[in-house]
C-alpha cells in the first residue's frame, strides 16, 4: 500500500500547498525527539505507518499517519499504555 | 566494495515480508550501477528494534524507463534512479 | 515563516474543526511523553524552532553560488552536504546529500514512492502535492505527464532522470542558469530560484518574473 511507484492512478496531482498546522509541527517536532533521545527511529516510524490498514492508510492526512505510528511504536515500546491517550482525552 | 560504476546489476526478485526499502516495480530488473554510497545500517531490522546492523552499502543504479513500464510514454534515453542496498543486488549476465 | 512564534499554550494557527481532535491528541501525546521524562518541552520547542527556520533560500545560495563560481559547483556536485557547510548551510542529517546537475541534455527529476524523503533542511518542508499518492505513483511512472501538468515540456532529445529516494540520501536539483541573467547578482540569481526547480518540477523563474 505504501509502495506507489507505477501505482495505477488517473488522479491529476492537486498543487495547493496549505501552510502546517501547530499540532502538524507538533507532530513533526515529537518525531524528531523521539529520534534525538533515541526512542524512536524514522525506520520504527515508517514500519509503522506500513501497517496501516490499506482504507486508513489512503483516507488519512500526512501527519495523522505520523501521529498513528507514533502511538504504535510507543506503545509496543511500553512507553504508553493501550488507551491512555484516549483516558486522558476523555478526562 | 561488491559492486563497480558502470557494472550491470540485477535487483533481487525477492518477496519480502516486513519493511524493506526496495520498490516493487524495481523487484527482477537490470540495471547499471552509477555511483556507491556508503554503508548504511538496515532498515529491514532496524525498523523492529533492531540494531540495523551489520550496515550494508548502498548503491545509485539506474534503469532504462522502457525496462520498467510497457507503456511508458516518453524518451528512448529516459532513465530511473534508484538507491538500492546491496544485499538486494546480485551481478547480471 | 521564520518570524511565527510557536507557544504550547496557544494555537495560533488556524485549525479546520476536522482537525481538531488530531491537534488534541499530538498535544496529549506531548503531554504524556514530557511527564514520563521521555523527552523534555525544550526538546520539542528547539525541533519546532529548526523545522520553522528551514526554507529554500538555503537551496537557492547552493545553486545561485554554483551558475557564478565553477569551482564551487565542481565542489557542490563532489560533495554536496560539505558545499553546503562550506556556505554556513545547514545540510541536515543525512551523511550524504548529492547535487543533481540538470544539463542541456539531462533533466532530473525527485520523488519518494515509498513515503516522502525530502531535502527538507536545505528546502524547508516538502510541498503537499510531494506527499500527495497520485505524485509518488505517476512520477516515477510518467515523469513527462507529470511534468506537463506542472507547465514543463522538454526537447525529446533531453534525458530525463527520475530519482527515486528510498534511503538515507537527499537529492537536490541544480536548475539550468536561464538565459539573460549574466547582469544578475548572485543574490539576485537565488532569488530566481524557486523550490520546485530544485525538485525537478520547474525551470528557475525568468530574470523578469521576480517581485520588486
Amino acid at each position: 500500500m505504501h509502495d506507489r511507484g507505477g501505482w495505477p492512478t488517473d488522479a491529476p496531482i492537486d498543487r495547493t500547498d496549505h501552510e502546517l498546522a501547530d499540532w502538524e509541527l507538533l507532530a513533526d517536532a515529537l518525531v524528531g525527539a523521539l529520534g534525538n533521545v533515541g526512542v524512536m527511529n524514522v525506520d520504527e516510524l515508517r514500519r509503522a505507518i506500513e501497517s496501516m490498514p490499506p482504507e486508513d492508510y489512503e483516507a488519512t492526512s500526512y501527519y495523522e499517519r505520523w501521529l498513528f505510528a507514533m502511538e504504535t511504536i510507543l506503545t509496543e515500546k511500553g512507553v504508553l499504555t493501550p488507551g491512555e491517550i484516549d483516558a486522558r482525552l476523555a478526562a | 566494495m561488491r559492486y563497480r560504476t558502470g557494472e550491470s546489476v540485477r535487483v533481487a526478485n525477492r518477496r519480502h515480508d516486513g519493511h524493506h526499502r526496495t520498490p516493487g516495480y524495481l523487484k527482477g530488473k537490470i540495471g547499471i550501477v552509477e555511483r556507491s554510497h556508503p554503508a548504511f545500517t538496515n532498515p529491514e531490522t532496524r525498523a523492529y528494534d533492531g540494531d540495523g546492523l551489520p550496515e550494508q552499502r548502498l548503491y545509485l543504479i539506474s534503469v532504462s524507463q522502457r525496462d520498467l513500464w510497457p507503456e511508458y510514454r516518453g524518451a528512448a534515453a529516459d532513465r530511473l534512479f534508484v538507491d538500492v542496498f546491496e544485499h538486494w543486488l546480485e551481478k547480471a549476465e | 515563516m521564520s518570524d511565527h512564534h510557536h507557544d504550547h499554550d496557544h494555537s495560533h494557527a488556524p485549525i479546520s474543526n476536522g482537525d481538531e481532535p488530531l491537534a488534541a491528541r499530538t498535544r496529549a501525546l506531548e503531554e504524556l511523553l514530557v511527564e514520563r521524562g521521555v523527552i523534555t518541552r525544550d526538546d520539542v520547542r528547539r525541533r519546532i524552532d529548526w523545522l520553522v527556520s528551514r526554507s529554500p533560500a538555503d537551496g537557492a545560495r547552493l545553486v545561485a553560488r554554483a551558475w557564478v563560481d565553477p569551482e564551487f559547483k565542481h565542489r557542490l556536485l563532489d560533495d554536496a552536504r560539505t558545499a553546503a557547510l562550506e556556505l554556513g548551510l545547514d545540510p541536515g542529517p543525512s551523511p550524504v546529500v548529492v547535487a543533481l546537475e540538470n544539463t542541456e541534455t539531462v533533466h532530473h527529476m525527485v520523488v519518494c514512492t515509498l513515503c516522502s524523503c525530502y531535502p527538507k533542511a536545505l528546502l524547508g518542508p516538502p510541498p503537499d502535492w510531494y506527499k500527495s499518492l497520485p505524485y509518488r505513483s505517476r512520477a516515477v511512472a510518467d515523469p513527462r505527464g507529470v511534468l506537463a501538468e506542472f507547465g514543463v515540456e522538454l526537447d525529446g532529445d533531453v534525458e530525463l532522470r527520475v530519482v527515486d529516494s528510498t534511503a538515507d540520501i537527499r537529492y537536490l536539483v541544480i536548475p539550468r542558469r536561464p538565459a539573460r541573467t549574466d547582469a544578475l547578482t548572485e543574490d539576485e540569481l537565488a532569488a530566481i530560484v524557486t523550490r520546485d526547480s530544485m525538485i525537478g518540477v520547474a525551470q528557475p523563474l525568468a530574470p523578469t518574473q521576480v517581485a520588486a
